[in-house]
């Protein structure tokens, strides 16, 4: 543990990444959480930074993985990951898959992957405040019909092929795909669990569940956003999952 | 500032999550024999507990999301705990330390877990199980408390878990187990949101808005529409007493579960140790169960309902319980007779006969000719226009030798009306006929219209002889 704790630390650092084709500007702005803090509702400020338009594909994923070898499907060490990593590649032949989201990718090689492209992964924070943009306004929640087209990915057959990521759909800031396709990996996404406070730590996770979850919590009838942090709870940096993904971002020093 | 990762708070959680997990081996348990639990879907129950002794059980479960039938040509994603709607149901005995293995299949969406209310801990269970597609989790409890008791996942957004499928029964059998019964089935009320309202075609997505204000699509027993119905129906014997162990999944109406048909000898009330006899109706709480027992005494289709009856007719929650054997007339008879009902005094209906006097016919001719009028207004709805009568339902009147042999007979039949078995050109007839309000006059026209009508051999019927025939009753 002790180990692994230090080279999470060295990992980390603050890049400056240049403004790509592939990614867009955020401006900067304000992002309200699920949960309240103790203080009632908070508004997080957020910087303004880059993401990707498109979630990283599987085609992309595994050019990596033969740039950096230590994350080959073969030679992924079990700390990093766990037996299902990139369990749908198959002798490295891309075919049908090569344009969909990559999926059964732990965070740990999500982070590496960014970092290998100078970029790093998204905040929760600055994830959540571009999904919260609907087609035609930034702040989606203002439109009645949005939660509930989120809430139809759900109750769509789960057998279903993904979609090539240039076919979703794009939203207010021309990011693709931010809802209705996998869920995405996000840099603290662990962080729901942890309220930097003693009485909320001593209650841990037990805060998504039943009513202590909705009495928390700013607005119980948003179910979408609600399964979006029970989903980041459950699972752990070595997990991978078939329907969890990710894409990357960077930081912005100035705008013009 | 934009939240950026921390790392030293990550060490601290990762460290702090691993004290969570408890090996299984400190288990006090780790000496009780060790079974398998049977798991059954509905309306199946695993047998009865024999055993005189606690074991150790072992409970596999896996959550699985899949589309099926919601109703005819109606199709829903449902979230399961092992495939159906309700869950597996799990049987134990009380004293028994239960292994519980949560496997989420790898093809979920979503992260589930189970809050079993038979568990004495925080949660249920909850935190304990919480499992991301593609993993399992393992925990440990020990049923203290005998009963009927609901499961169901209660991961965020619960309601939203709840409302595609995901709870069952679990049942902790007390020391000595229950009473013997011939039958036991597993019924599980609960209700779907849907985009589109009942019956509409093709896949339907749930609809939160109306979860929200708590009106739903489909109340159904069992998961769908028609679970228990036609050739899904529940069956029993003559005689057998059978045993409904009846949960209530919700998310949100209470059910008032009743039996058409049939008086619960003993309900376990709410599902736990109290035991009321004698009962029409009981209600289920949504998140609740009771366990309900009756001995079917006559062969029949029993209805199972919530008797909130517009569920029934309306939404689905209706079931069947066939009961096959040998009829006890003195227990239920069927229908004995079925005659005219002719209330005396103000009760039968009339015909106003206000107004200006009637003109009265001044011969056979005229009679013939009011007679029609009556006829159209009065017989033709049954008799037809040209007295043929409807086959099988209304005998004819047009060269029907019951009225042409016996006139006269006629007049009685109209001021009392007819019911029973009557022959009429050879074919048996078995309704009834009631009895019309009409004047000595008017019922002198109206034979006389039929007598002379249709091919009809003619004759007159006088207002006299009407009259002499209304003095008879």
């Amino acid at each position: 543990m002790a180990s692994l704790c230090i080279g999470v630390l060295l990992q980390y650092s603050s890049i400056d990444a240049h403004a790509e084709d592939d990614m867009v500007v955020i401006p900067k702005g304000h992002y309200t959480p699920l949960f309240k803090s103790d203080d009632g509702v908070k508004t997080i400020a957020v910087e303004s930074f880059y993401i990707d338009k498109y979630p990283v594909t599987n085609s992309q994923f595994h050019a990596f993985t033969k740039q950096h070898t230590k994350w080959d499907k073969a030679a992924i060490k079990p700390v990093f990951s766990d037996s299902n990593y990139l369990k749908h590649f198959s002798d490295d032949v891309m075919g049908d898959i090569a344009a969909q989201p990559v999926t059964n990718v732990s965070w740990f090689a999500a982070k590496a992957y960014c970092r290998s492209v100078n970029k790093r992964l998204p905040t929760t924070s600055e994830w959540e405040y571009v999904a919260k943009a609907s087609q035609n306004l930034a702040d989606g929640s203002k439109e009645p019909e949005y939660k509930q087209q989120i809430l139809e990915w759900y109750s769509r057959p789960n057998t279903v092929t993904l979609p090539n990521v240039h076919e979703t759909q794009a939203n207010y800031w021309q990011v693709y795909g931010m809802h209705g396709v996998v869920w995405e990996l996000v840099s603290d996404f662990n962080t729901a669990l942890v309220t930097g406070e003693s009485r909320g730590d001593t209650q841990l996770d037990k805060q998504l569940f039943c009513g202590a979850g909705a009495a928390s919590s700013v607005d119980p009838g948003d179910y979408a956003a609600f399964m979006r942090y029970a989903m980041r709870s459950s699972y752990s940096a070595h997990y991978t999952i078939e329907s969890l993904g990710f894409r990357c971002a960077s930081d912005v020093k100035e705008i013009r | 500032m934009i939240t950026v990762f921390e790392p030293v708070r990550f060490c601290t959680l990762l460290f702090s999550m691993s004290l969570l997990i408890q090996p299984a081996s400190t288990m006090a348990e780790s000496k009780l024999p060790v079974e398998n639990a049977v798991l059954t879907a509905a309306p199946q129950v695993p047998p009865p507990i024999t055993r005189d002794h606690a074991v150790k059980m072992v409970v596999n479960l896996e959550t699985i999301e899949k589309v099926g039938m919601l109703s005819d040509g109606v199709e829903y994603t449902y979230w399961t705990f092992g495939g159906t709607v309700p869950g597996s149901f799990i049987r134990v005995r009380v004293g028994d330390s239960i292994e519980f293995h949560l496997n989420n299949h790898p093809s979920s969406k979503m992260p589930h877990n189970i809050d079993l209310h038979a568990v004495t801990g925080p949660g249920g269970g909850a935190a304990s199980s919480f499992t991301a597609p593609g993993h399992s989790s393992q925990f440990s409890f020990k049923a203290l408390n005998p009963g009927l008791y609901v499961y169901h996942c209660a991961t965020a957004p619960v309601g939203m878990h709840i409302a595609n499928g995901m709870y069952g029964l679990i049942l902790v059998e007390p020391e000595g187990g229950l009473p013997k019964v011939d039958k036991e089935f597993y019924v599980m009320q609960s209700e779907f949101y849907t985009k589109g309202g009942y019956g509409a075609e093709g896949l339907q997505p749930f609809d939160m808005a109306k979860a929200i204000t708590e009106i739903p699509d489909y109340v159904v027993f069992n998961g769908a529409v028609g679970a228990m119905t036609g050739d899904n129906a529940i069956t029993a014997e003559v005689g057998d007493t059978v045993r409904m162990f009846v949960g209530n999944g919700g998310p949100n109406l209470v059910s008032s579960f009743h039996v058409i048909g049939e008086i619960f000898d003993s309900v376990y009330i709410e599902g736990g140790s109290a035991i009321n006899h004698n009962v029409q109706t009981t209600l289920v709480p949504a998140g609740g169960s009771a366990m309900v027992e009756f001995k079917v005494e006559v062969p029949g289709t029993l209805i199972v309902v919530d008797h909130s009856i517009f569920r029934t007719f309306n939404k689905g929650a209706l079931g069947m319980l066939k009961v096959n054997g040998k009829e006890d007339l003195l227990v239920y008879s069927g229908k004995q007779h079925d005659t005219v009902y002719l209330p005396e005094g103000g009760g039968i209906q009339t015909i106003s006969e206000s107004g200006p006097a009637p003109i009265e016919a001044r011969d056979k001719k005229e009679r013939i000719l009011f007679g029609q009028r009556i006829y159209e207004q009065n017989c033709q709805a049954c008799h037809q226009e040209k007295g043929q009568g409807i086959p099988g339902a209304f005998p004819p009147l047009a060269g029907s030798d019951y009225l042409l042999s016996k006139p006269e007979r006629a007049i009685g039949v109209l001021l009392k009306g007819l019911s029973g078995k009557i022959t009429v050109n050879g074919t048996d007839y078995n309704g009834v006929m009631p009895a019309v309000s009409l004047s000595d006059e008017k019922i002198a026209n109206v034979l006389t219209y039929v007598l002379n009508s249709w091919n009809n051999n003619g004759g007159e019927i006088m207002p006299k002889q009407v009259a002499g025939e209304r003095g008879k009753h």
